[in-house]
Parts: C-alpha cells; sequence; structure tokens
C-alpha cells in the first residue's frame, strides 16, 4: 500500500472517526442509564441510587467532553479532507447535518451544565428535566448522524442536477432503506457497550472489596441490561445483514469471502481472503450454510465478488472485522446470561466471572468499532454508494502535510485514550467508602 | 428580489451571527485559559469552576457557524478549510487538549493534576493563536508571501489579547477577593494588547487589500461608518479609565460595576466584528467567491431555514435560562 495523499486522508479521517465514535457509543446510552438511576431513586429515596448516578455522571461528563471535542475535529475534517463530499452532496447532507446541530448539540451541551453542576440549583424536576433533555439530545443527534450515514450506503429521494444531488423526497432522504435498521443497530450497540462497562467497573469496585448498595445494584443493572439487550442485537444485526444483501450485494460477498456466484454457498469460518488469486487461503468452511443464512433457503444463489471486479471493498478487512465483531457478540452472550443466571440463583456472579466481566469492561467498544469498519469500508470504493468515490471527494492537500497532522493525532488520541481507561478506573478506585463490608455478598448488600 | 438572492444573504447574517456569538462565548473561556499561568495555584480551581457550566455549549457556536459554512455555502467550505489545513489542525489539537482537560484535572491523580492543567492552558493559547491566524489568512485572501503571514501572526497576538481581555472581564465579574484584585489586573495589562491590534488591524488591513480600501475610504460611506471607530475609541478609553478605579474600589471592598469591563469588551468586540464582516461582504472567499456563487441550493437552504427559523430562538431562549441558573455567583459578587 503506497502512502499516497488520499490514503493517508483516509487514515486520518478514519482514525479521528473510530476515536470519536467511542464516546457517543457510551454517551448516547449511559445519558437514559443516569436517567433510569435518578428516577429509581426519585421513586424509592434511596441513596444507593443517588450514590450510582453520582458516580456514572463523572464517568458521563469525561466521557462526554471527549465526544465533544473530537466530534468538533470532524466537522473540520469535512472539509479539509473531502471538499468533493459537501460539493456534490451537500443538499443533502447539509440540512442533516445543521439539524443535528441545531436540535441535538445545544440541547445536549447547554442542559448538561445544569446537569452536572445544577443540582444544587435548581429543583429536583427541573435537575431531572434537564438529564431527560440530555439523554434526548445523545439519542436525537444519533438519529440525524445515522440517517445521513444512511443514505450514504443506501442514497433514495433525490435526483442528480448537473453534477449535484438535489433532493425530491426529504422523507425518503432520511428514512433511505438501510436507516432504520442501523439506527436500532447502534442504539442497541451503545446500550450494550455501557451494560459491560457498568458491570466491568463495578465487578472491579466489588471485587476490591468496595461492596456498598450502590455498586451491587449498579452491577445487577449492567449485568441485566446487558442478558437482555444482547439477543435482541443479535437478531436485528441479522436483519440490517440481509437489508445490505438487497442493497449492497458487494460487502455482504466480501463479508462471507464469496469470490464467485454461486448456490448453495458454504460459510467460511476461517479464511486469509486473497485478492492477487481471488479466492481463499486456508479456509474452514460449513457446506451451504452462508446460503441458508442470507437467503434462508440451503441451495440460494450468492452474488460473488467477481461481478464487481474493480468496484468491491478490500476484501480481508471486511471480512475480518466482520469476524471480530460477530465473535465479540457471541462473547458477551455467553458472559451476559451466565452472569444474569448466577445472580438470579447465587445472588452474585462467581468471582472468576467477574473478572471476565472486568476484562470486558470495554469489550463493546471493540464490537461497535469492528461493525462500522465493516460498514464503511464495506462502501469503498465509494463514499456515497453509486453517486460518488471517496477518490473524487479527496482534497489536493499534500500529503506531508496531512502526515504531519496524522501523527499528530495519533499521538494525541493514543494519549488520551490511555488517560480516559486508566482515569475510569482510578476514579472507581478512588470512589471506595469506609462503609464498604468487603466479605458481603451481593444480595445481602442490596437486599 | 427573489430566493436566491435573499437565501444566501440571510445564512450569511446567521452564519455571521454564529461565529460573533462564538467568539464572544468561547473567547472569555479561551481566555480565562490563557490567562490561568498567571494565576496562584489555588485560585486557578476557582477560575476554572466560572467557566466550567457553559465551555461545551459555548464551543457548540463553532460547530454551528462552521456547519452553516458546510451546509449553506458548501464551495466555499472546501476552499477556505483546505487553505487553512495546518491551522486549522492546531486549533483542533489546541480545543482537544483544553476541552479533556476541564474533566481530567480534576478526575485524574491528583499528581497529573499540573500537567492538565498545563494541557489546559497550553490548548487555549494554542486555539486562540491558531483562530486569530486563520483570520488574518482569510482577510488576505490565502496570500502566500511574507507581508501576508506576518500579519497574520499580528491577527492571531491580537485575538489571544482580545480573548485575554474578555476572560479577564468574565473574572473580574464571576470572582471576589484576592482572584478578582488579579483579574482586574490581567484586564489592565489585556487592554493595551488588544488596543494596538485592533489598531493594527484597522491600519493594516485597507492597505493589504485594495478592495476593502475602496469600501471604506469613499464618500459618504466613510462618514456613515465613522461612529464604528469612534465608539470602539470610546469603549477602550472606558475601559482604560475604569479599571484603575474598578481596582482602588476593589481593595476598599466595593466591587459595584464589575461587570463593566465585560460589557465594554463585548461591545468593542462585536464593533470590530461589524467592521471586519462590512470589509468583506458579500464575498466569502475574498475575490474567489462572494455568497451566491458558493451557496447551496434554494431547496436545501429553505429547508435549514425552517428549521433554524424555530429552533435558534428555542436555543436562545434556554441558553439564556442556563446562564440564569448559574447567575448566583456573579450576583452574590455584586450585591454581598
Amino acid at each position: 500500500m503506497e502512502l499516497d495523499a488520499i490514503t493517508l486522508a483516509r487514515i486520518q479521517f478514519g482514525a479521528n472517526i473510530t476515536f470519536h465514535i467511542l464516546f457517543p457509543t457510551i454517551s448516547i446510552a449511559m445519558g437514559w442509564m443516569l436517567l433510569f438511576f435518578k428516577l429509581r431513586y426519585n421513586k424509592t429515596r434511596d441513596n444507593a441510587w443517588m450514590d450510582a448516578y453520582g458516580f456514572w455522571v463523572k464517568v458521563f461528563a469525561l466521557t462526554f467532553a471527549l465526544g465533544v471535542v473530537s466530534g468538533i475535529t470532524m466537522s473540520f475534517q469535512f472539509g479539509t479532507n473531502w471538499p468533493g463530499y459537501m460539493q456534490t452532496v451537500g443538499n443533502i447532507a447539509g440540512p442533516l447535518l445543521a439539524y443535528e446541530v441545531l436540535t441535538a448539540f445545544f440541547l445536549e451541551a447547554t442542559f448538561l451544565g445544569i446537569m452536572l453542576f445544577g443540582q444544587k440549583r435548581v429543583s429536583n424536576r427541573v435537575h431531572t428535566l434537564a438529564t431527560v433533555l440530555v439523554a434526548g439530545g445523545t439519542t436525537v443527534s444519533a438519529f440525524w448522524i445515522i440517517a445521513l450515514n444512511s443514505w450514504m450506503q443506501t442514497p433514495a429521494g433525490f435526483e442528480m442536477i448537473n453534477g449535484q444531488a438535489h433532493v425530491t423526497n426529504w422523507l425518503e432522504v432520511i428514512f433511505n432503506p438501510s436507516m432504520p435498521y442501523r439506527l436500532t443497530h447502534m442504539l442497541l450497540a451503545s446500550g450494550l457497550t455501557i451494560a459491560f462497562l457498568i458491570s466491568g467497573v463495578s465487578a472491579y469496585r466489588w471485587l476490591r472489596g468496595d461492596r456498598v448498595p450502590a455498586v451491587a445494584k449498579a452491577m445487577k443493572s449492567g449485568v441485566f441490561l446487558a442478558a437482555l439487550l444482547i439477543p435482541v442485537q443479535i437478531f436485528v444485526g441479522d436483519m440490517h445483514g440481509l437489508n445490505t444483501l438487497h442493497h449492497q450485494p458487494e460487502k455482504i460477498a466480501a463479508v462471507e469471502g464469496v469470490w464467485n456466484t454461486e448456490k448453495g454457498a458454504p460459510l467460511t469460518l476461517f479464511a486469509l481472503p486473497n485478492e492477487e488469486t481471488r479466492s481463499n487461503d486456508y479456509a474452514i468452511t460449513v457446506p451451504k450454510l452462508a446460503s441458508l443464512i442470507l437467503t434462508h433457503s440451503i441451495d440460494g444463489e450468492l452474488k460473488g465478488l467477481n461481478e464487481f471486479k474493480g468496484a468491491h471493498p478490500p476484501v480481508a478487512k471486511v471480512f475480518w472485522s466482520f469476524r471480530v465483531m460477530v465473535a465479540m457478540g457471541m462473547l458477551m452472550l455467553a458472559t451476559a446470561w451466565l452472569a444474569a443466571w448466577q445472580l438470579k440463583k447465587r445472588g452474585e456472579p462467581a468471582a472468576w466471572l467477574q473478572r471476565l466481566l472486568i476484562a470486558m469492561t470495554f469489550s463493546g467498544w471493540i464490537a461497535t468499532v469492528a461493525g462500522w469498519y465493516v460498514t464503511e469500508m464495506g462502501r469503498q470504493p465509494w463514499l456515497v454508494y453509486g453517486v460518488l468515490t471517496t477518490a473524487q471527494a479527496a482534497s489536493k492537500v499534500p500529503a506531508p502535510m496531512i502526515l504531519t497532522t496524522l501523527i499528530m493525532y495519533l499521538a494525541l488520541y493514543v494519549v488520551l485514550l490511555l488517560s480516559y481507561v486508566s482515569v475510569v478506573f482510578y476514579l472507581a478506585r478512588k470512589a471506595g467508602k469506609p462503609a464498604a463490608r468487603p466479605s458481603a455478598n451481593l444480595k445481602e448488600v442490596t437486599a | 428580489m427573489t430566493a436566491a438572492y435573499w437565501l444566501p444573504v440571510i445564512f450569511a447574517g446567521l452564519m455571521a451571527l454564529a461565529m460573533l456569538i462564538y467568539v464572544i462565548l468561547d473567547g472569555y473561556d479561551l481566555g480565562v485559559g490563557v490567562l490561568l499561568p498567571f494565576a496562584d495555584e489555588d485560585d486557578k480551581d476557582m477560575m476554572i469552576a466560572s467557566i466550567c457550566p457553559f465551555w461545551d455549549a459555548n464551543e457548540t457556536w463553532l460547530v454551528l457557524g462552521v456547519g452553516l459554512l458546510l451546509t449553506a455555502f458548501p464551495m466555499a467550505h472546501g476552499v477556505i478549510l483546505g487553505a487553512l489545513y495546518l491551522p486549522v489542525a492546531l486549533m483542533l489539537l489546541g480545543l482537544i487538549l483544553r476541552g479533556v482537560a476541564f474533566d481530567f484535572r480534576v478526575k485524574a491523580h491528583a499528581d497529573h493534576k499540573p500537567w492538565w492543567n498545563a494541557a489546559f492552558a497550553t490548548g487555549s493559547l494554542l486555539a486562540s493563536l491558531s483562530q486569530g491566524v486563520m483570520l488574518g489568512r482569510y482577510l488576505t485572501g490565502f496570500e502566500p508571501g511574507l507581508a501576508a503571514w506576518g500579519f497574520s501572526l499580528l491577527t492571531g497576538v491580537g485575538l489571544t489579547a482580545a480573548y485575554a481581555l474578555l476572560g479577564a472581564g468574565w473574572l473580574v465579574m464571576k470572582t471576589e477577593g484576592r482572584l478578582q484584585a488579579r483579574a482586574i489586573g490581567w484586564a489592565r495589562h489585556s487592554v493595551a494588547g488588544t488596543a494596538l491590534a485592533v489598531i493594527a488591524v484597522s491600519v493594516v488591513t485597507p492597505l493589504v487589500s485594495q478592495r476593502i480600501a475602496e469600501k471604506w475610504f469613499v464618500l459618504p460611506d466613510f462618514l456613515l461608518l465613522l461612529p464604528l471607530p469612534l465608539i470602539s475609541l470610546a469603549l477602550f478609553v472606558t475601559l482604560a479609565l475604569a479599571l484603575p478605579r474598578l481596582a482602588r474600589r476593589q481593595a476598599a471592598g466595593n466591587d459595584n460595576f464589575c461587570w463593566l469591563p465585560f460589557a465594554c469588551t463585548v461591545g468593542i468586540v462585536v464593533l470590530a466584528f461589524w467592521g471586519l464582516a462590512y470589509s468583506v461582504f458579500p464575498q466569502l472567499v475574498i475575490d474567489q467567491l462572494d455568497i451566491w456563487q458558493a451557496a447551496s441550493s434554494p431547496e436545501a437552504l429553505k429547508v435549514i431555514l425552517a428549521g433554524a427559523a424555530v429552533v435558534l430562538p428555542t436555543i436562545l431562549g434556554y441558553t439564556v435560562f442556563a446562564y440564569r441558573v448559574f447567575w448566583g455567583k456573579a450576583h452574590e459578587l455584586t450585591y454581598q
């Protein structure tokens, strides 16, 4: 791979968007979890819920700040890296982005101040309302940005006049064919990410002897949320895949590593897809299974990559990103269900399982990023599917300039990511209360 | 007069408004960051506490401003941000550093706090300087050459001085005691810097740009425009006279009119901004693109305008509400 300007611009944008998505993925669902803690407190007046709120709101504030600053970077990189994008589809992307800023960004940013620092300055009701508005703001923001991203995958409701997209029907633009699936998939991903984050950090506190009701309640909330969401996510993910097969068959061909169009295609569990020989090396396959999963028929036909020669995505990257995502999902399913079962049965997950939960604290990030790589790299060489290629949209900024800023951004992101993860665990250690009963069972503490 | 004529004008106005609000609001919190290294260790928490509930929403105005450029003037967005690639990258670096430092400095290990304080101050300074350089590059039409870059450095330092003045004015208004006294001192230093910068930019801009010179120095426009520099001058004089008096009275425990430096500075910023906007309008990229050439299709603009007409007043409404919620400290400081 040669490091020309366009590759560097892609790496830079990819690095920034990867770094950015980590934080909204947490803050979207965390806002609602905080509201849940607060409403439980309003109802029960049990201080443990307020303690849980007090701890997680700190993580939320930190997460939100990182999301904001990395998001600002993105709003500039649209122009610095991909000027052709707005020049071609600005009439569509523009209003969608504008509505995101107008209906979501200001709402969440303004009421975040009141949510974080205004507890003593406003009534409990107004504070609850501020929490609702912040959580709602993050979700509305997800709605607009996913609408735009989905439109880039499955464009609809427009016509091209003189090389520029013009809207013919806004409802078709917003609710384009892949949008409902992608939005649901992402919101569930956000829920799962915080479910494992909360479970992991709570298990960490618990095993360190910080056995207070707030930790027990948070762990239970996290584990049960994870156990509830993961089967739904697998189901929705499957539907999303079928939708993609219909609209972007070459993406699914890359996901499955199918080179030639065939009936009764096998499911490839492991392989090293080779674009030189246009075949899979070291493949381990299950006969007929891919056709069965994707077409619900043993002999169903799958289109192969060779039908899209020269215009299909990089196969190995999409193939492997997909497998990382699915493997992570399966691991989540096993962990969440086992932990939920042990919580029900024994009142507390076994120590080894709690250690596994700690190890999986940020597992949602891995699955989410891998999933985004599947869908974004799977759209290449297009930027807007069938309308505009990534190469057409690239800027003329010279490669050395991009490389310099790329190194700067990468160094910064690595430092910030390490700081973030270590500060989350540091906050967990610092939150330890002297009132804790280091040998108590989780059930006793919540009772 | 058609929609194709008016919509770009309206959007240029909205974009200018968003940028102006950004410069004032994020200006004071960037300014507080620039001033941080001059404060005593004990006062730093207080300085940051005074801006903490607001900074996030303040920065959203930048996103709106750039968002409007991106969405309403897609042709200019690529040209401007491509030409400003390096200062934009440096500004983003600065904004990221200071944005995360707000949280990290109090949440990370206490030993790391000085590092995050340094990141906060450095980030604020870098963002301010870069924005000023961007302004200079923009005004010179992205010309290469030493003179144009020298001018841009001048605007970089000038905007930083103006932000420091806004920040000092904010602290004079929002704090009390020793920190307030220090802030009055900082304001006195920044006034000189800001005045020099405003004068320098006003003198140099028409020299650098023939077109801007023609817009200002013809009759009767010149007479109509005269109030602009005159009121600015009056505000500077007011600041120069009021600050020493304020310092004397504050030492005696009376800080009436502590809002005056901030209010005067906002006035100066508004007038300077108006002057620059007048110089440039209706060009969007000087000597290359005007707002009509760069605009999106009227249909797209109408869709955004419909939303903005409903939502912008709401945003202004709850922004006022948020400032009222956190009015307390300033209130106590003024009347108790």
